[in-house]
């Protein structure tokens, strides 16, 4: 079927803040959707309120709207832009649901418009729990069994007929957020209380628990004319009971058979074309592990993390032939990108194996449980590639960044025989290692199957990592045994601690020997035909298939990993970016990277893709192949950075700012001399190694004390210290996360803080724009609200941060970007720190001034000046509309975190308001980031002492818009003193009723918790007055600046909300 | 102990040997199967090759009953990595040992995917697994020149006559579990008029995969295996509801004395299907030639439209020559399918009779389903549906 012509116009909608459940693999689906429908000559206009999205570019879509992800918001585009279409499927759950809901009330039918991609009646069928039943009924599909129930009674009745344990799944919710396994009738209640709280529609399914089955998935695609085909299959190490956004997956599967491969296939072909899905879905499987007996766990009728996994696993661009098939085309007239020679009607063929390993954010939540369920936890993740299992595993393992580089890790050699038999019931991100030792003492197979229902291929494999482990560290080691410890992807430092060598011992006696990695082609078809996309990853003892292309100056770019709290979406952008500037300059561009969400890592952004992890030795194993004539680090976070010396030693040239001043930036004493020549202030302070040296710094300079690692990214480990005793403490978790670096302390000054993007060209500074916090300093910047244009400091002290700005960029030597934090306080400017590199806040700034800044470094890095590219230097003219950057939390999934704000950065992603007036896109932010706080109008306050004074300011205003405000005994007091109807409340540790029956009573919208210092208490009341208000969906607050926002936005009455198109934004 | 492949361009490839420790000429040929290495070991459409399996990791859910035919017929196994250990709940040996058992010779921990390369731009070529150190290629490379697979139908073909009863085989797959009727066993597309009919198929079997005489049982049929080289008046004397012609091994123009026969059965208006070298053997004895193709179909990733109603399949396949239908006769036979990705014929629908043919695997075993539905619409044939 030919392509549908009556399709012109298409309103692509996003899928919002990066959150756990719904990350980058949506910007990633979006964007290759999006350049898909353009290459089809369609006009796309996109809605995501995501600002660190590529999507939200102009280059992407012709019209742009970052605007909250609301029926109301998209009705109002759909009027003005007029489109044809709606393309629901590539935003995730979010924008599969706002495309039902504005079916549902009939505005797409009332106004001409059509949902494509799929119907919603299939959306409804594949996601409404009994709708989907009924579906399944029909066609003989077993499900587990299950009933769908809207309220506790109904749950525990039913439970009683099919037995403990059971499942429970809240419809419509992200990641499978609310869900979880209850044991027992108490556990039922606590969890499905949860759940229908957090439901869209209330519903909960209670379905039989096949926990410990194997838990296996496919992606399918189908287009109209009914042609439906898999583009792969995966299996998930972690059997049924963990969500397999955390699950360690292996695709294609390993321990199937063709009978159970086909059996399964037959099934997702039947399910997808019962459920009249045109596009991607995956369906999920649980697989009795004795029998051919399974259920089929969940259908996603979209895009989704899975099917960008598929899509990076085997080359098959399914969002892109998602697009093609929602314009009328069928699977054999899609050429498959790939090879250029078959068409998209296929299934492809690896000749690889493929891991993926997720990332979890215990680092940062050191609070938070551990444990895995089928609430899914993981902010990002890692895949790799090769042609052994344990090689793959190895590889993704040193990708995660986590400190980790081979199965010896987290202590498990000191437990003892029974911790570690105690052990093997706890399912958390350790398990591997911890099958890893229980092997190493001898644990046979068939037990730690027992116990933990893990394949027993699974354990081999871990086991003959384990041997080689074992044969390197009491054998001499020989050629033969490299070659083999290499195959297996044991990387050289853990040859050489296992061995006794030195690193350079080891890499010496590979190299002698030949042992090099390989490059391999991943090309969709096991070589059977030949591929024209250059996408490699690499083997050891094998012949190297990467081209060594000679043609035109070589760029290596490097990525950022996988997305992480303090490292997320945003410097992708910057990669992708520069990429592309890059290429428009005649160069031919390399992208190294490991995480397959991203758009970075799709086929076509670069010349060549290696995927692979992002550690010295593997970056110099492509730079032997590929020669580049230069590398650049300042777009890919701080992974890139962490890599500027070894390329440095490689013979590779960094462009842009050269390795020793992004050194200088960092180190203490250097910056402080680069500070004094430039006469730039900053708080008082010290290097220092130890706690001892802390406290003394600390007491010459006076408490409060800001404490932070250096080279690390998101301020993770920055804490504010009040005395000595939380110095010994912060010290303390500081060192635990292997600090080579020196520790700073800082005198901490709460200020407005102030943060600016710049690009240098060595001569001349462009600052797009100056964005300034709402919550003053203390809060880190990656959780502070962000306006820009500053709204609240004067002309001269902009044009002092201009000026402070150019000085520093200038005393770095910066070429290309530049990152500075500022304090104002009392009429005078600080510098927090600088970064000579690229900020999270760049594809934000990028978007709402219109100033393309990661282009125009790249320009910039290669020679070009900022006059040549056509810009007066200095600050640019500031926008006539205000907008605001508001940070967005996922909190309620991880049970046990701590949330209070602080230095450290704890949010996930960030949303755009954004308006004629201050008051607009605070309410536009809010909105976006999906506070709603007007149900009950009831709200609990408990503030500090120091912060008291201040509250009462807070209380007025929120007194005023109706609230009912509780608060505990001194709060309430003194707020009554002050003139405040509050009501008084019991304290948790008081006789019901008490604060905690107030917050799991439902009736409560807002807690504003103001701890007693800085960095958060850690009484048990705050923390779980805090936890239970987060995971019973109660808006929480804990920096009474945030607090002021929220009330101006409630207070902000808006008539008609403005629509600001992004991609006409010129300020010029 | 190490082991050498050696191909007739004079590639070398060293390995580990498995299996056999014998020496062997063969055709090398490869297949891009993640699964099902067992259906493909004992496939007898194999017989005369030596088959590299593109995929790496191979053994891990070990030998199951799941075998194509009573023993294995490749003549070697060329692998990346055999897995130590199997794990499967059906398993029953290790493939280490079942290609010892059944004396394959074999090569593993080979750069398949770099011989792959070789074979897709060079062609299928001939090549020699050895475990001889002292190999002299200026010996060997003659001798694998002179290798051609020869009459291997006669090797594979059962030696005398059986019968298979309705409803004797069963399907691996547990009863009411998914729609499994509309792809593979129970017969979902059959008219309900043609149910329960017990129709009675011959089949002649040039090497027949196990799954093509059970899909026809598992719907109700008897089936009559035939050798080979049974007359088409033995055939036709059991007064056959239906002939089913199957896949085999080799070139299928050196079947001179079964062509003959099939020209006969084409005559006897019973209604025929014919899967593969059935397929290719019904075009030649109606006078349309095949050729060689470079390097062959074989895998589970194949799309094959149907030309009648321009939906795609995705099949199963295993074959080296193909239909050449440009020498095609329209007024004896039109296209049916064809290869999505090459253009190549996968379909023949015979003008003015009841016969149809196609060149994949509809019995599947490994590979997709998809076409199972093709036994249904041969039962309907039986039926009288042209």
């Amino acid at each position: 079927m030919p392509r549908d012509l009556s399709i012109k116009k298409v309103l692509v909608i996003g899928s919002g803040p990066i959150v756990i459940g719904q990350a980058a693999e949506f910007d990633y689906a979006g964007t290759q959707a999006c350049r898909s429908l353009k290459e089809e000559g369609v006009e796309v206009v996109l809605v995501n309120s995501n600002p660190a999205t590529i999507m939200t570019d102009k280059d992407i879509a012709d019209e742009v709207y970052i605007e909250p992800l609301t029926v109301e918001v998209l009705k109002k585009i759909i009027l003005k832009e007029k489109p044809d279409s709606v393309l629901p499927t590539l935003g995730g759950q979010a924008g599969l649901n706002l495309g039902m809901e504005l079916d549902e009330c009939g505005f797409l039918e009332e106004n001409g418009v059509r949902l494509i991609g799929t119907t919603a009646e299939t959306i409804f069928r594949a996601e409404d729990r009994q709708g989907f039943k009924d579906a399944m009924e029909k066609i003989h599909e077993p499900v587990a069994a299950s009933l769908v129930v809207h309220n506790i009674e109904d749950g525990i009745k039913f439970t009683n007929t099919i037995g403990y344990p059971v499942v429970l799944r809240p419809a419509y919710t992200l990641g499978g957020s609310g869900g979880g396994i209850a044991h027992n009738e108490e556990e039922l209640v606590e969890i499905l209380t949860n759940g229908l709280r957090l439901s869209r529609v209330h519903e909960v399914l209670v379905e039989r628990c096949i926990a410990g089955w194997k838990e296996i998935e496919y992606e399918v695609m189908r287009d109209a004319a009914g042609n439906c085909i898999t583009v792969c299959n995966m299996e998930n190490i972690d059997p049924v009971g963990v969500h397999t956004g955390d699950s360690i997956v292996v695709a294609p599967s390993q321990t199937l058979g063709d009978k159970e491969y086909q059996m399964l296939r037959s099934s997702a072909l039947n399910i997808i074309s019962e459920l009249g899905i045109t596009g991607g879905c995956n369906v999920q499987y649980a697989l009795h592990p004795d029998t051919f007996e399974y259920c089929v766990i969940e259908v996603n009728p979209r895009v989704s993390r899975s099917s960008a996994l598929a899509s990076k696993a085997t080359g098959y661009p399914i969002a892109k032939v998602a697009a093609k098939i929602a314009l009328g085309y069928t699977l054999d007239e899609i050429k498959n990108a790939i090879t250029g020679k078959t068409y998209a009607s296929f299934e492809p063929m690896l000749d690889y194996c493929v891991v993926k390993i997720p990332r979890l954010p215990f680092d940062k939540f050191i609070t938070a449980k551990r444990t895995l369920t089928t609430q899914m936890k993981a902010t990002g993740e890692v895949m790799s590639i090769c042609n052994n299992f344990e090689g793959a595993l190895m590889k993704a393992i040193r990708s995660l960044e986590q400190h980790v580089d081979s199965l010896m890790s987290y202590g498990f050699n000191e437990y003892s025989d029974a911790e570690l038999e105690a052990a093997l019931d706890v399912v958390d991100d350790r398990r591997i290692y911890l099958i890893a030792e229980c092997l190493r003492r001898g644990m046979s197979y068939e037990h730690i199957h027992e116990r933990t229902m893990i394949d027993i291929w699974f354990i081999d494999k871990i086991a003959i990592l384990v041997e080689m482990e074992q044969k390197l560290q009491n054998e001499e080691l020989t050629v033969e045994t490299l070659k083999e410890a290499k195959r297996l992807e044991f990387p050289d430092t853990v040859i050489a601690k296992l061995t006794g060598k030195s690193v350079e011992e080891v890499k010496k006696m590979r190299y002698d020997n030949g042992i090099v990695a390989a490059f391999k082609m991943v090309d969709t078809c096991a070589a059977e035909f030949a591929a024209e996309t250059p996408y490699y990853y690499s083997v050891f003892g094998s012949v190297n298939e990467a081209e060594q292309t000679k043609d035109k100056k070589k760029i290596l770019v490097l990525g950022s990993g996988p997305i992480r709290i303090g490292q997320g979406i945003e410097f992708d952008y910057c990669s992708v970016h520069s990429t592309w500037a890059f290429a428009k300059e005649g160069y031919e561009t390399i992208i190294v990277n490991n995480n397959p969400e991203t758009v970075s890592t799709d086929f076509d952004i670069a010349d060549k893709l290696y995927f692979e992890p992002l550690t010295d030795e593997d970056v110099e194993s492509i730079v032997d192949i590929e020669k580049p004539d230069g590398a650049v680090v300042q777009f890919g976070g701080q992974t890139a950075i962490k890599l500027t010396e070894a390329l440095k030693r490689m013979g590779v040239p960094i462009l842009g700012t050269k390795a020793e001043d992004v050194d200088a930036a960092e180190d203490r004493e250097l910056f402080d001399k680069i500070l004094e020549e430039t006469k730039i202030p900053r708080a008082s302070g010290g290097t220092v190694y130890t706690a001892e040296e802390a406290k003394e710094v600390a007491n010459r300079i006076g408490y409060p004390v800001l404490v932070r690692p250096s080279y690390v990214l998101g301020g993770q480990g920055m804490q504010i210290a009040f005395n000595d005793d939380e110095i010994e403490e912060f010290i303390g978790i500081i060192n635990q996360i292997a600090q080579d670096h020196p520790i700073l302390v800082d005198k901490y000054l709460q200020g407005k803080e102030i943060e600016v993007d710049a690009v240098c060209d060595g001569t001349d500074i462009l600052i797009p724009g100056i964005m300034e916090h709402i919550e003053r300093t203390g809060v880190h910047s990656g959780d502070s609200i962000s306006v820009y244009p500053a709204h609240t400091i004067g002309d001269d002290i902009k044009a002092k941060i201009a000026d402070y700005t150019a000085r520093l960029a200038k005393a770095l030597h910066v070429k290309g970007m530049i990152n500075i934090q500022f304090i104002v306080m009392d009429g005078e400017v600080y510098v927090i720190e600088v970064n000579p590199r690229s900020s999270r806040t760049v594809p934000y700034i990028s978007k709402v001034t219109g100033i393309p800044i990661v282009d125009l470094a790249t320009k910039v890095i290669i020679g070009s000046t900022i006059r040549e590219l056509g810009y007066e230097p200095g600050l640019q003219p500031e926008a006539d509309y205000i907008a605001i950057k508001m940070p967005v939390f996922s909190f309620e999934k991880l049970r046990g975190a701590e949330i209070s704000m602080g230095p450290e950065m704890k949010s996930t992603g960030e949303c755009l308001g954004i308006g004629k007036t201050f008051n607009e896109a605070l309410y536009k932010a809010f909105l976006g980031a999906g506070v709603n706080v007007t149900k009950y109008k009831q709200m609990i306050m408990t503030v500090a002492d120091k912060d008291k004074p201040e509250a009462v300011g807070v209380a007025k205003r929120f007194a005023d818009l109706g609230y009912k405000i509780y608060a505990t005994r001194s709060t309430a007091k003194y707020l009554q003193e002050h003139g405040i109807d509050a009501l008084w409340v019991n304290k948790i540790s008081q006789e019901s009723p008490n604060v905690m029956d107030l917050i799991l009573g439902h009736k409560i919208d807002l807690v504003i918790d103001i701890p007693t210092t800085g960095h958060g208490d850690k009484s048990r009341d705050g923390f779980l007055i805090r936890r239970n208000a987060i995971e019973t969906g109660v808006y929480c607050i804990t920096a009474m600046d945030t607090a002021n926002a929220l009330a101006t936005a409630l207070e902000t009455q808006l008539d008609n909300i403005t629509l600001i198109d992004i991609a006409k934004v010129d300020n010029r | 102990m190490k082991a050498f492949l050696i191909l007739e361009d004079g590639t070398v490839f060293e390995g580990t040997s498995i299996g056999s420790t014998r020496e062997v000429i063969s055709e090398i040929v490869f297949n891009t199967s993640m699964t099902g290495y067992l259906e493909v070991l004992t496939d007898p459409s194999y017989a005369g090759q030596a088959v590299c399996m593109t995929y790496p990791l191979i053994g891990n859910y070990g030998i199951t009953p799941d075998m194509e035919s009573a023993r294995s017929w490749v003549d070697g196994y060329i692998v990346r990595e055999l897995s130590r250990i199997p794990s499967n709940f059906r398993c029953e040996g290790t493939i280490q040992d079942f290609l010892k058992e059944q004396d394959v010779p074999g090569i593993a921990g080979i750069d398949t995917r770099a011989l792959t390369k070789i074979l897709r731009d060079k062609g299928t070529m001939n090549g020699m697994i050895t475990t001889n150190e002292n190999y002299n290629l200026d010996e060997i490379i003659p001798r694998l020149k002179e290798y051609t697979v020869g009459d291997v139908v006669s090797k594979v073909t059962c030696q005398e006559k059986s019968v298979i009863k309705a409803n004797e085989c069963k399907s691996v797959y547990p009863e009411g579990q998914g729609m499994m009727g509309a792809t593979a066993s129970a017969g979902g597309n059959i008219k309900p008029e043609n149910r329960g009919k017990n129709y009675k198929v011959a089949l002649m079997d040039f090497g027949a995969k196990g799954n093509i005489a059970s899909s026809l049982s598992q719907r109700g049929c008897e089936v009559t295996i035939f050798p080979a080289h049974a007359s088409a008046e033995e055939i036709l004397a059991m007064n056959p509801d239906g002939i089913m012609l199957s896949n085999g091994p080799g070139d299928p123009e050196t079947n001179v004395d079964i062509i003959e026969e099939i020209k006969k059965l084409y005559a006897s208006d019973v209604p025929i299907f014919a899967i593969c070298l059935g397929h290719q053997l019904m075009a030649i004895a109606n006078g349309c030639p095949t050729h060689k193709l470079k390097y062959g179909h074989r895998g589970g990733n194949h799309p094959v439209k149907d030309l009648a109603t321009g939906r795609v399949y995705i099949s199963s396949q295993n074959h080296g020559y193909v239909v050449d239908t440009d020498k095609l006769d329209p007024s004896v036979a039109v296209p049916a399918f064809v290869n999505v990705n090459d253009g190549t014929n996968e379909g023949l629908k015979y003008v003015g009779k009841n016969i149809f043919t196609v060149q994949f695997h509809p019995e599947a075993c490994p590979g997709p389903l998809d076409s199972g539905y093709l036994f249904d619409r041969f039962i309907n044939m039986m039926g009288g549906e042209n």
